[in-house]
Order: C-alpha cells, then sequence, then structure tokens
C-alpha cells in the first residue's frame, strides 16, 4: 500500500487507528476506505498544525500550545479538543503490552478536593515592574544600583542622608565631617543625589569669603570624585568649573593676609589634576579647556598675582606637558610684569611683592619639573648632571606656610572678578590657541636659565636621577600625608624620593633646628657653572648691585648674594647663610607655620628653594603672625 | 463556490487529457451551480482557504475595467459571461454583459466557440455547457499569458481573473518531469558564471509548478520521487514552503490550500536580464521543451530588462517572498514622503525662564532647540503631500496644548548618535500567565496597555497620576459646568487605580493602540474585531466589524481619526473612527497581513505580510504604490523613519531591512538578531533605530551611518539592482539582554530615553 512505503517525513494515524474509532461510533470500514481517510486526517492534521503555527507567532511564543491547535481548528469549522488546556506539558504514558501510549488522565476525588484545608493561592496579579539599563556614552552599560536622578525621584531616606551628609561636612564637628566625607567616598547609592552635591559644590561662589567652607566643600569634590560607584557623567564640567574656582578667582578670603589662601589653590590644583586624570575622558575636550582657561588667567596682567600663582600651579598640576604648552611660551612675556613685582622695593609693594615670590616660586618648580621631564623624555639623559647633589636644602613648603600672614591683598582690580563661567568657556575669544611647536631641550634650558639663574640649574641637576614624575595621584596624595614625618627622620630616603613632596619636609628642619642636612657636597662645582652662567643674565646683576638693602627683606638680591657666596665658603657656611640669618629672629614666628604644614595635604607644586630663603624677610614687615595660633589652621586639617 | 470551481476545473483538465472521470462528473452534475466569483476560496466557509476575493480585490484598486481592451480581455469577459449564464445567474450576466458592452449575442456559446478556437474546444465540445466554458477559460488563459512579455500595467498584480480560473492541465508524460527538470539544470549549470546565478533563480518556481501538476494529476508516486529528488537543490530560505509542499500529495489536498491558492493566483515574478532570457529561451526552443516553456508562459512573469546580469548575491538580497520578486513597474509610483507642515504654535515664552533656571550641573541643550525652530520656518517639503491630500483631523485645544507639551520636551531631547546611546528603561510584565500578546504606550510616555491573550487589555499609568474614570451621568450633572476646573470634576476620584482592566473581546488581542490624543485605545482580535476604547470612561465605544477573520494589528494615524487593520483574510482596510465600515480595502498580500503602520504623513499604510512582502498603500486611492522583497520570513515588525524617507522592517528571518521609499529601494541589511523581530522603533531624531526581537535582546543600529553611506545614482534607481555592503557590525551599536523576556514593544520617549516592554517569560 501507498501509506507503507511511504517515508515517515510526518506524523501519521494508521489505518488501524481509523478503523477502531470508526467501530467505537458504531461504524465499519473497509481497508481502502480507512486508508484513504486516514490519509486525510493526517494530511488535515499537519495543514492545521501549519495553521496553528501563525497564532503562535502572533502570540509572540515560541511554544505552541494546545489552545494555539484548537484556534486553528475552530478557523477550520473543527470542533475544538477540550481539555487539554493547561499551559504545562502533557504527560504520555505508554503501556507496554500494547505499545500504547496516551495522556495520563487521572480521576480527581472531587470532594477530596472540594474539603480540603490548604487552599491554594490564587495567581498574582499582572503587573508592570520597570528595570533601567543606564547606558553611559560608550554603550556601556552602567554597574548595577546606578541611578541616575533623572529616572528616580529622591526617596525619603535620600533625602535625608542628603541633609545629614551635607551638614556634617559644612557643620562644626571636624570628626562628624571626617565620617561623612569618607562615606561619600565609598557610598554606592548616592547617585541619585550627585546633581545635589555638585549643586551644593557649585556654591564655591558663595562661600569665597570663607576659607574653611571652601576647603570644606573640596573635600567634598574629592570625596565625589574618589567614589567608585558614581558615574560622574556631564557634572564632571560642574565640579571642575567649582575646583577652578577655588585655583583661579582671587577669593574674598584672601583679603586677608593671614587667610592661607595659598594651600586651599594648590589643594584644589591637586584635586584638579586629580579629576582630569581619573574622569577626564568623561567630557570632551576638557584638557584644551582647562588649559585654555588656565592661559587666560596667567596672560591676563590685571589679574591679581594669587590668580596667576593658580594658573601655575593648575598648570604644574595638569603635567608638564602642560607647562611646556602654555607656561613656557607665556613666560617671556610674563616674566616682565612679575619682574617689576619683585623688583619694588617700596614698603606698598610689601605684600604685592610677597605674593609675587610666590608665583615666581611656583614658576621655578614648574618649569624645573618640566626640564626634568623633558631630559627624562629624552633618549640619552645627561649623566653628567645625574651625580650632582640633590637640593634638599631647599624649603619648598615653607613658603605656603607663612604665606597667610604675608600676603597683603591684592590690589582691587576692576576685571579681577570675571566669574567662573569665563574659565570653562571654550575658545574663549580673548587668548587663542596658539599653535604650538615643541623647543628643544637646550633652547628650553638656556631660556629658562636665562630668568631664573642658578636657582634653577641646580634643581634640575639635582633630581636628574628620579623616576618619571606622575601627576599625584590620590593614592600618592594620602601616602605622602601620612608620611611627612617618616621622611623627616631618615634623610637620605629624602633625598631619593622622587617626588616633590619630599623637599617639604626638609624645609621647616632646615630653618628651625641645627640638625639640618649636609649642603650638597658638589654644591661648589655647580656653583662655578652657575656664575658662569650667571654672568649672562643682565637680571642677576642688576638685583645684586641692590643687595645692600637688606633692611627691608629683598628677597630678591638676598639669593644671588647667597649663592655667590657659596661657593667660597663652602657647603657649611652656605646652609648657615641661609639658615642662621633669619632664624634668630624668625625662629618664634615659623613655628607654628611648620606644625601647620605637616598636615597640609601636600601639592605636586614645590616651593623652590630660593623662595623659602626670603620668606622671613617678607615676614618681618608683617608682624601679625605671632597673632596665629595652632586652632587656627587645625581646620584645614585634611581627613 | 471555490468547490464547484475547481471541479470545473478538474473536469476540463481531465477532458483534455483524454481521462474522463466519471465521478467528477456527477459531482458537477449534482452539486448545485453556484457563481464561481464572489468568493472564490472560501472553501466551506474554512478559513484556511480564505483570500481577498476577486470582488473586494476590485473595489479597493479599480481594476476591473468596465471598458473591453484587448481581444485577451474580452475573451475572459466572455468566458466570464458563459460561466455566469451556466451558473444560471441571469441577471449578473445581464448587467456584466451590459457593463462590459457586449453584444447580445456574446451570450450564446456558439458565439463564443465561433471567437475563440483551439484544440481543447473540439474535445470539449461533447460535454456539458459548463465544461465547455472551462476549456475555454483555460485557453484564454494560455493564449493572454502567452502575450505576458508585453508591459504590463502597474495595477495589474492583482490576481488576475483568468489566472484564479486556471489549473493545472495535464501537458505532458509525468514520467518524463524528472528529465524536463534535470534537463534545464544541466543546462543551466553548464551556462556562464554571469548567467547562472540568474537562471537559477527558474529552479523554484518551476519545481513547485512541476510538483503541483504531478500532485494534481494524481501522480502522487512520481511527485514524491520529484520532490525527494530535486528539493534538496532549492534555495534554504524557502524552506518553510516546501515543507507545506511536501505535506500535499494529493490532488484532494489542494483544495483550499494556502500556498497552492497563492501560487496558482499569482504569478511568479523574476527578473532576469535580456541576454539571459534569450539564452534559456534559445535552449529551450533547441529542446523542444514545451512543458518548461509552457510554465514559464503561464505561471511566471520574467521582467526582463537590458544591461549585465545581476549577481547572485543581489538575487538573494531581492527574492525569498512567496511570489517572486517585485515587478519594477510596481515600485515606479510617486510616493510623496515628505513630512506635513506643522501647524504653526507659539511656544510660552514661559519655558525660557524655566532654562535658565536649570541648575548649573546640567548642560543645557540649546542645540536641539535651535534645530526644532529651524525645522518649523522650513518651507513645505517638496516631497511632502498636499497639505489636504488627506483631510486630517482639526487641532483642538487640547491638542494644541499637547503639541505644547511636546515642543517643550523636545527642547530637552538628548541628541543620541553613535557615541551617545540612550538608556533603555524595560517594563517587564510579571505574572503575565495567560499570554502577553501586544503591547502599546503612548506618546507622552505615561500610559501602557497590554492585550492579553485572554481577551483582555489592560492599560496601566506609569506616571504616578492614577487612571479616573469620568462620572456617571447622574453625577455629571450635579456639577458646576461653569467652574474653571469643570475638567477635573467630571472625574471620580474613587475609581482612581493604577490599571484598568478592559474587557469586552473573545479572543486574544493581537493588536493595540494609543490614539495620539490619548483619549481612545484601539484594540485588535482573533475573535474578527477592532475594538474603540474610551480612556475616559474605560468602556467600549465601537466594534468595527468587517475582517471575519482574526486582526493581526491595527493602528492610529499619527494625526489621529484614522486607523488601519489588517489580518488573516489578507486584507488591510482603513478606517475613520466615526465610520462603521472601512473606507478603503487593501487588497493584494498574498497571505495574512501581519503589521500595519501609518507613514508619519498620515498618506500612506505600510503592511507586512507571512507572504514575505511589504506594501505601501496610497491612502488616497488605494493603489498599492510599492512592494518591497527581500525578507525570508513573515514580517513581524515596521518602523518608519521620523523623516517619512526610509522604512525599517523586521521578519521571522531575524534581519532588519531598510527600504528608501522614494526610489524603492532596499538600502540595508541589518544582521544580527538570531530570533522574530517583534518591534522596530526610531529615535525621535532618527539617529538610532532599536530593534527588538524574540531572542530576548534590544539590538541599536546606526540609522545615521546606514543612511548616509547611501549613494542612489540614477542607474540603481531605475533598474533596481542593489548593491549591499555588510555591514551590520559597523552598524551594531550595542546589544542589551533581558532576562528571558521577549522583547514586544519599543518606543522612544519625546527626551529620547528608549522604553521597552515584554513579559516575563521564565
Amino acid at each position: 500500500m501507498a501509506a507503507d512505503r511511504e517515508e515517515r517525513r510526518f506524523a501519521e494515524v494508521s489505518r488501524d487507528s481509523v478503523k477502531l474509532m470508526a467501530e467505537s461510533a458504531g461504524l465499519e470500514l473497509g481497508d481502502e476506505v480507512a486508508a484513504l481517510l486516514a490519509e486525510d486526517v493526517c494530511y488535515r492534521l499537519r495543514e492545521a498544525a501549519q495553521s496553528s503555527a501563525q497564532f503562535m507567532r502572533h502570540a509572540k511564543r515560541k511554544k505552541l500550545t494546545v489552545d494555539d491547535f484548537n484556534k486553528a481548528l475552530r478557523w477550520s469549522n473543527v470542533e475544538a479538543i477540550c481539555g487539554y488546556g493547561a499551559q504545562d506539558a502533557m504527560l504520555f504514558r505508554s503501556v507496554k503490552e500494547g505499545e500504547l501510549f496516551f495522556v495520563e488522565d487521572r480521576d480527581i476525588n472531587l470532594i477530596e478536593l472540594a474539603l480540603a484545608t490548604n487552599i491554594p493561592k490564587g495567581c498574582a496579579e499582572t503587573m508592570v515592574r520597570a528595570n533601567v539599563a543606564y547606558l553611559d556614552g560608550k554603550g556601556n552599560v552602567g554597574p548595577q544600583g546606578t541611578v541616575p536622578a533623572a529616572v528616580q525621584s529622591l526617596s525619603d531616606d535620600l533625602l535625608k542622608y542628603y541633609q545629614q551628609i551635607t551638614r556634617a561636612i559644612l557643620g562644626e564637628d571636624p570628626h562628624l565631617m571626617k565620617v561623612a566625607l569618607q562615606d561619600l567616598q565609598s557610598n554606592s547609592k548616592i547617585a541619585a543625589l550627585l546633581p545635589y552635591f555638585v549643586y551644593v559644590i557649585s556654591g564655591v561662589k558663595s562661600v569665597s569669603h570663607d576659607l574653611e567652607q571652601l576647603n570644606r566643600l573640596l573635600h567634598m569634590v574629592k570625596s565625589l570624585v574618589q567614589n567608585p560607584y558614581l558615574y560622574l557623567g556631564s557634572y564632571v564640567r560642574s565640579l571642575v568649573s567649582s575646583v577652578m574656582y577655588c585655583i583661579l578667582e582671587p577669593l574674598a578670603a584672601s583679603i586677608n593676609p593671614l587667610n592661607d589662601h595659598w594651600t586651599l589653590r594648590d589643594y584644589a590644583a591637586l584635586l584638579l589634576s586629580h579629576i582630569f586624570w581619573t574622569h577626564g575622558d568623561l567630557v570632551s575636550g576638557l584638557y584644551r579647556q582647562i588649559l585654555l582657561s588656565l592661559q587666560k588667567v596667567l596672560s591676563d596682567p590685571v589679574r591679581p598675582l594669587c590668580s596667576h600663582y593658580g594658573a601655575v600651579v593648575g598648570l604644574h598640576a595638569l603635567g608638564w606637558k602642560a607647562v611646556e604648552r602654555v607656561l613656557f611660551p607665556h613666560l617671556p612675556a610674563y616674566w616682565a610684569n612679575l619682574q617689576a613685582v619683585l623688583d619694588d622695593y617700596s614698603v606698598s609693594n610689601a605684600q604685592v611683592k610677597a605674593d609675587g615670590h610666590k608665583v615666581y616660586g611656583a614658576i621655578l618648580v614648574a618649569v624645573e619639573r618640566l626640564l626634568k621631564m623633558k631630559a627624562l623624555s629624552l633618549p640619552q639623559p645627561a649623566e653628567g648632571c645625574s651625580s650632582s647633589q640633590p637640593g634638599c636644602l631647599a624649603g619648598p613648603m615653607g613658603y605656603r606656610v607663612s604665606s597667610p600672614g604675608l600676603s597683603p591683598p591684592p590690589e582691587p582690580l576692576a576685571e579681577a572678578g570675571l566669574g567662573i563661567a569665563s574659565h570653562l568657556q571654550a575658545g574663549g575669544a580673548g587668548c587663542q590657541w596658539e599653535e604650538w611647536s615643541p623647543v628643544p631641550l637646550p633652547a628650553m634650558y638656556s631660556e629658562l636659565y636665562s630668568f631664573f639663574g642658578d636657582s634653577l640649574a641646580v634643581r634640575f641637576s639635582t633630581e636628574q636621577s628620579f623616576g618619571g614624575f606622575s601627576p599625584c595621584t590620590p593614592s600618592h596624595f594620602r601616602e605622602t600625608r601620612k608620611e611627612p614625618l617618616g621622611h623627616v627622620s631618615n634623610p637620605d630616603t629624602t633625598r631619593k624620593m622622587p617626588q616633590l613632596t619630599a623637599n617639604l619636609n626638609i624645609s621647616p628642619r632646615q630653618d628651625g633646628s641645627p640638625r639640618t642636612d649636609p649642603p650638597p657636597p658638589s654644591l661648589a662645582a655647580t656653583g662655578s657653572v652657575r656664575s658662569l652662567a650667571r654672568s649672562s643674565m643682565q637680571r642677576s646683576r642688576a638685583s645684586s648691585s641692590r643687595s645692600g638693602q637688606r633692611s627691608i627683606g629683598l628677597s630678591r638680591d638676598v639669593f644671588p648674594k647667597a649663592r655667590f657666596t657659596s661657593p667660597h665658603s663652602g657647603p657649611p657656611t652656605f646652609s648657615f647663610v641661609i639658615g642662621g640669618r633669619q632664624m634668630g629672629r624668625r625662629c618664634q614666628g615659623r613655628r607654628p607655620f611648620q606644625t601647620i604644614f605637616v598636615p597640609t595635604p601636600p601639592p605636586p607644586v614645590v616651593l623652590p628653594r630660593v623662595y623659602t630663603h626670603k620668606l622671613p624677610v617678607i615676614g618681618r614687615v608683617c608682624k601679625p603672625l605671632r597673632r596665629w595660633t595652632r586652632s587656627h589652621y587645625s581646620l584645614h586639617l585634611p581627613l | 463556490m471555490e468547490h464547484d470551481q475547481f471541479k470545473f476545473i478538474f473536469k476540463m483538465a481531465a477532458v483534455q487529457g483524454g481521462m474522463v472521470d466519471a465521478k467528477d462528473e456527477l459531482d458537477i452534475k449534482s452539486e448545485p451551480p453556484s457563481d464561481g466569483f464572489g468568493n472564490s476560496n472560501a472553501n466551506d466557509g474554512r478559513l484556511l482557504s480564505s483570500s481577498p476575493g476577486a470582488g473586494t480585490g476590485g473595489t479597493a484598486t479599480g481594476n476591473n475595467k468596465p471598458a473591453p481592451g484587448p481581444p485577451e480581455e474580452q475573451q475572459t469577459l466572455l468566458a466570464v459571461l458563459q460561466f455566469l449564464k451556466k451558473s444560471k445567474l441571469a441577471e449578473s450576466a445581464e448587467i456584466l454583459r451590459r457593463e462590459a458592452g457586449l453584444p447580445e449575442d456574446a451570450l450564446d456559446p456558439k458565439g463564443t466557440d465561433a471567437s475563440g478556437s483551439g484544440p481543447g474546444l473540439a474535445a470539449g465540445s461533447g460535454q456539458v455547457d459548463g465544461v465547455d466554458a472551462s476549456s475555454l477559460l483555460s485557453r484564454v488563459t494560455v493564449s493572454s499569458s502567452a502575450a505576458a512579455q508585453a508591459p504590463k500595467k502597474a495595477g495589474e498584480d492583482q490576481p488576475d481573473v483568468s489566472v484564479v480560473l486556471s489549473a493545472y492541465s495535464q501537458q505532458g508524460d509525468p514520467s518524463l518531469y524528472d528529465a524536463y527538470y534535470s534537463g534545464l539544470k544541466r543546462f543551466i549549470e553548464s551556462v556562464l558564471d554571469c548567467h547562472r546565478a540568474e537562471l537559477s533563480q527558474l529552479f523554484y518556481p518551476l519545481f513547485v509548478h512541476m510538483y503541483l501538476e504531478l500532485v494534481y494529476n494524481n501522480n502522487e508516486s512520481v511527485a514524491k520521487a520529484f520532490f525527494e529528488k530535486f528539493s534538496g537543490d532549492q534555495e534554504c530560505y524557502y524552506e518553510q514552503d516546501l515543507r507545506i509542499l511536501s505535506s500535499l500529495t494529493k490532488k484532494e489536498h489542494m483544495k483550499g490550500n494556502e500556498t497552492l491558492l497563492d501560487f496558482r493566483t499569482s504569478k511568479f515574478v523574476l527578473r532576469i536580464s535580456r541576454d539571459s532570457y534569450q539564452l534559456l529561451k534559445r535552449h529551450l526552443q533547441e529542446r523542444q521543451n514545451n512543458q518548461i516553456w509552457n510554465i514559464i508562459q503561464e505561471h511566471l512573469y520574467i521582467d526582463i530588462f537590458d544591461g549585465m546580469p545581476r549577481s547572485k548575491s543581489q538575487i538573494d538580497a531581492m527574492s525569498g517572498s512567496l511570489a517572486g520578486e517585485a515587478r519594477r513597474e510596481a515600485n515606479k509610483a510617486k510616493v510623496f514622503y515628505g513630512l506635513l507642515k506643522e501647524p504653526e504654535i507659539e511656544l510660552p515664552l514661559d519655558d525660557e525662564d524655566e532654562e535658565a533656571e536649570n541648575e548649573e550641573g546640567k548642560p543645557k541643550k540649546k542645540k536641539p532647540k535651535k534645530d526644532s525652530m529651524g525645522s518649523k520656518s522650513k518651507k513645505q517639503d517638496p516631497n511632502a503631500p498636499l497639505q489636504t491630500r488627506i483631510p486630517l483631523p482639526e487641532l483642538k485645544d487640547s491638542d494644541k496644548l499637547d503639541k505644547i507639551m511636546y515642543m517643550k520636551e523636545s527642547t530637552k531631547r538628548i541628541r543620541l548618535g553613535s557615541d551617545n546611546l540612550p538608556s533603555i528603561c524595560f517594563y517587564t510584565f510579571l505574572n503575565a500567565y495567560q499570554g502577553l500578546t501586544a503591547v502599546d504606550v503612548t506618546d507622552d510616555s505615561s500610559l501602557i496597555a497590554g492585550g492579553f491573550a485572554d481577551s483582555t487589555v489592560r492599560v496601566w499609568s506609569v506616571t504616578p497620576k492614577k487612571l479616573r474614570k469620568v462620572k456617571s451621568a447622574a453625577d455629571l450633572n450635579l456639577i458646576d459646568k461653569e467652574s474653571d476646573d469643570v475638567l477635573e470634576r467630571i472625574m471620580d476620584e474613587k475609581t482612581a487605580s493604577e490599571l484598568k482592566i478592559l474587557y469586552g473581546h473573545s479572543g486574544p488581542v493581537y493588536g493595540i493602540s494609543f490614539s495620539p490624543d490619548r483619549n481612545y485605545l484601539l484594540s485588535s482580535s482573533e475573535d474578527g474585531t477592532i475594538r474603540l476604547w474610551s480612556l475616559q470612561t474605560f468602556t467600549c465605544l465601537v466594534g468595527y466589524k468587517g475582517h471575519n477573520y482574526p486582526v493581526w494589528d491595527t493602528q492610529f494615524s499619527p494625526y489621529g481619526y484614522y486607523f488601519v487593520s489588517g489580518g488573516h483574510d489578507r486584507v488591510a482596510r482603513l478606517w475613520a473612527t466615526d465610520h462603521y465600515q472601512p473606507l478603503r480595502i487593501f487588497a493584494g498580500h498574498l497571505a495574512d497581513i501581519t503589521c500595519t503602520r501609518f507613514h508619519p504623513n498620515s498618506n500612506y499604510v505600510a503592511t507586512g505580510s507571512s507572504d514575505r512582502t511589504i506594501r505601501l498603500w496610497d491612502v488616497l486611492n488605494g493603489n498599492c504604490v510599492r512592494i518591497f522583497t527581500g525578507h525570508k520570513g513573515p514580517i513581524h515588525a515596521l518602523a518608519f523613519s521620523p523623516n517619512g524617507k526610509f522604512l525599517a522592517s523586521g521578519a521571522t528571518d531575524g534581519r532588519v531591512l531598510l527600504w528608501d521609499i522614494g526610489h524603492g529601494l532596499m538600502v540595508g541589511e541589518l544582521k544580527g538578531h538570531t530570533d522574530t523581530i517583534y518591534s522596530l522603533r526610531f529615535s525621535r531624531d532618527g539617529e538610532i533605530l532599536a530593534s527588538g526581537s524574540m531572542d530576548n535582546t534590544v539590538r541599536l543600529w546606526d540609522a545615521m551611518k546606514a543612511f548616509d553611506d547611501l549613494e542612489t545614482d540614477d542607474f540603481t534607481a531605475a533598474t533596481g539592482h542593489i548593491h549591499l555592503q555588510d555591514n551590520s557590525q559597523e552598524l551594531l551599536l550595542g546589544t542589551y539582554m533581558t532576562k528571558s523576556t521577549p522583547v514586544l514593544h519599543l518606543h522612544f520617549t519625546r527626551r529620547n530615553l528608549l522604553l521597552a516592554a515584554g513579559a516575563y517569560n521564565p
């Protein structure tokens, strides 16, 4: 028969089955009829199966259900098969004897069912739940748990948290603030609050008279930036703008020379570099914008010196390339202005001049690192230089310590407050992004030397052997903060530490104690080099001619002189001249600064040794120093 | 009825073959004659055999030409007359005769005989009238298709009456079919490479028709052997059809089989270059291979073009549909794909302040705003239809308010791009044991509705604002109608809830659509009706009946008032909410219409079908203006780009195809999904295309890039030969997995956040 020959492509109903069914309906069928019927039934089944597939497709399922089949049957005018509507798969049982398969259909005891005590729970209500996958700019799904504020409404808990945190950070209790900042740094569920915190931080402008609050807000920035669960996104821009405000603006707080706004600027610069290195990729063109605004400030002679200082430390914090690119080309132009300030010895100019020295120091540190990094980036670093003694004599941080009492308010300037927004305007109209081509190292060195003279030479050569200077990372940042005392006790490590912060610890000692490091043995040698170089410098000579005026603390002259003497008197003399001359009187006055200094977070910027020497001299002009107590400074305790 | 008609045809075939089957003859005589045209395919009212009747097709397209045309047409008309007369439908016959302008004696069978001539007639002369007529019909068909090479009218893609009536006649020795086919196969394999790909297109339609002929002529075993031998040669994308075909082994099965009907009622369209065609023709003439030549003449439409033969990949890109490629003329009509000018609405100024108050941290987005203003002031798009081409409803005050809201929101829209992807919010339907079958979200993303297999429609509010009913009529009377907050007062606070369930359908709800003003909801169901629900009272307002078979999809026009539906009856219908009967019937698809979409300018409707084609219909005149072929499976998702220029389609083959509507060309293929694509959506500015699939993923594609890289030169546009580069991987911007939740719906909020929805399917 045809049916026998046919290969088993499809499910089939056999003739026997048809006959059996016919018999059960009381009909007698012939073989031929049964065969025809069987074949037709098979075909109709296939047809129904195929048409039921479309019901499955439209129900958006992958599993064909009895229901789909019934629908197909219904639309073919065939009665639906009842009793198999369950979603579960049907259980087939086989009877071995008859090779028979059937659907298990157990008897159900209705009485038992009705009287059962364990009433089954009803189906749960159909509901809709929203889950959000937050995609960052690159299409990556954000980590679980981050919920941008745009989507999530603030819960009461979050709101309470926000209030508590801000109250603690801006409040009186330093311990509470510490805890709050710590939590802000590690809490994974505060994404929704990010805009609120950013908004609070953007309040820096309104508290520019209060150094302490500014400092706390900056700490808040640091905590947010370090929180690994936060996706800052475009808020980076806002944070950067707040930080830049602290770096660059002539803050109201700096009117009082007692306020240590320099530390704030250094800290902010450090923070800026940190934000940039860790989150700079979130905002395109951020680096350029930052550089532009720094450049703008630097090239604006009307701005107060503290703004310039901020620009320099900002550039320095952003790395030596930024210095090379912005500061170095601007130096010739800027130098003239700075020179004018520094050369003015009138009493009324004392404060400004002190500020000028800060800028001078900052520039020196920046260009030194530039030279160093530049030299290191060359394939063959100059071997000869590396043997030079590290300039551990320098007391780089001292300047900042003493500065609050020393810096007079800058003369009020009309254009000074251009506002924070002006910093971040891309491609500001004022300063174009000039085409820049790298200057070869020797040329750069000779140019810089023409400005800084020997002070540059010493520092440059001393740090030659140090490895690549990395911009201050947070970990480094913390580490150095904890370790300053260790450095003090171990001068040798100090000398080898690549970080400029190493120098920082020495300076107070140098000033305040006789246990000063021995002067560099090679000083004489370097000194001779310097004197040669110096002869080419108009500036040095000019200033040396005025060296007699000691009474006002002519900082600039003091140095050349000190340096001149050093070759002759030998290393010990050198240290004596520096330390001893001012020590006698200044010892007391400087105490507080030392103590302040140690806990203050050291910025990447290092004050040039040169500058340290002058501080006492300047300080003399400004008496109120003594009124300062430790407690004032303790407000700036970092966490 | 179809059944009878079949008998006739069968009879005729038997006569021609000289094998008179007594049983069939009996059938003819015993069954009452009836009109075979109205419901040509409704075999005993079964769904499985339904198809657009010639009558409905004619209504929509105006295809029935009253005036007698060329001789073949007149022949056809005569045949129809004959048939009517035989069926004792004298009145209908008279009307037809009058309308067609045929002479009185046309009804005389002798006259018909005289006008036609052929061998079949002599054979049938001894039979009853009906047989006579049938044989005439078959001859008419042959003669008309012999002239098929002549360019046809654009509207002629509808099944021709004569083709509907044609059948498989025994024309050769069944045992030779094998030889014929393998002879052709050998020939095609021996020709030059450039022609081989083109001529290979012939394999599938020839194979199917030869198989059906064999089956029809009761050569079951030969047919099976034939199938076994050659089914493996066919392109893999025909697998689904082949499976259906293989289950069909008896003549009786052919009655009411959809696939068979599709093959019989439509000519398979092939595009072949003139050179290749000449080659084939010469070969067939040399070999005297009349069998194959006849099939080509009768059942195939060969669209000959001048120029280089197409490559295999070019052919593969366009083939795959049930009836071959679209004829070139079918896509030549002008389509006004531009957008309508938006009404001028002044934006209140307070919006500006709000922007300024925006806290500093949030970057301000000025750009999109500028752009939206720019597009406002733009002059009328040259490609846009006339503003009044389709009458659109007047804007109400509430619509204007909504437009203002929309404009405000769009100023805050995120500019998406390959480097700025939208976040995705997924609405998961939990505990949807009854089966979620359709989802829709309002344009402002405030409501989400689900259609369920248990016949319910459920509407959720996804904002804190709860859903409230309007108070009862008695309570409404008590309200002070002059008060300012009357709209608030009419709402019944007691009914506030997150979820409202709408009961009314008696079958799974397969399609669902919110009206643009959020006052109405449409649902289409397996029960053959479309229901309009009020979202003010949460009651059913209207049940639109007309489809009679499951309605797979429905959608509101972007301007409201109109809506389109499509279903198992293979026609799409255009409705207006205030008419209980459809305004237009779009007939032409060869299988179920699975999805329907309105063009953004509301002048066109796109339909996707199980016949693996997409058609674009003109709402104004009901004409089919585009036929897109290329999908290899039923189409389940369509999306117009916001600028109206492009169409994206997704099918069970897991591919997304992109189409240029103006040129009528395929312009892109996005491969990546591994299962049926159920949802497609362009972002609000058209930069990103999102696709959601049964494979539990949402994928984002760079639509800008896909459309930017296009170069549509005149040649491509004229010939329709496309060169697609395979750049799916470059265009795929992201793949996002769900947890075992098929993605049924996608929606971009007005600010370009992507919403997706589906039921968790553990």
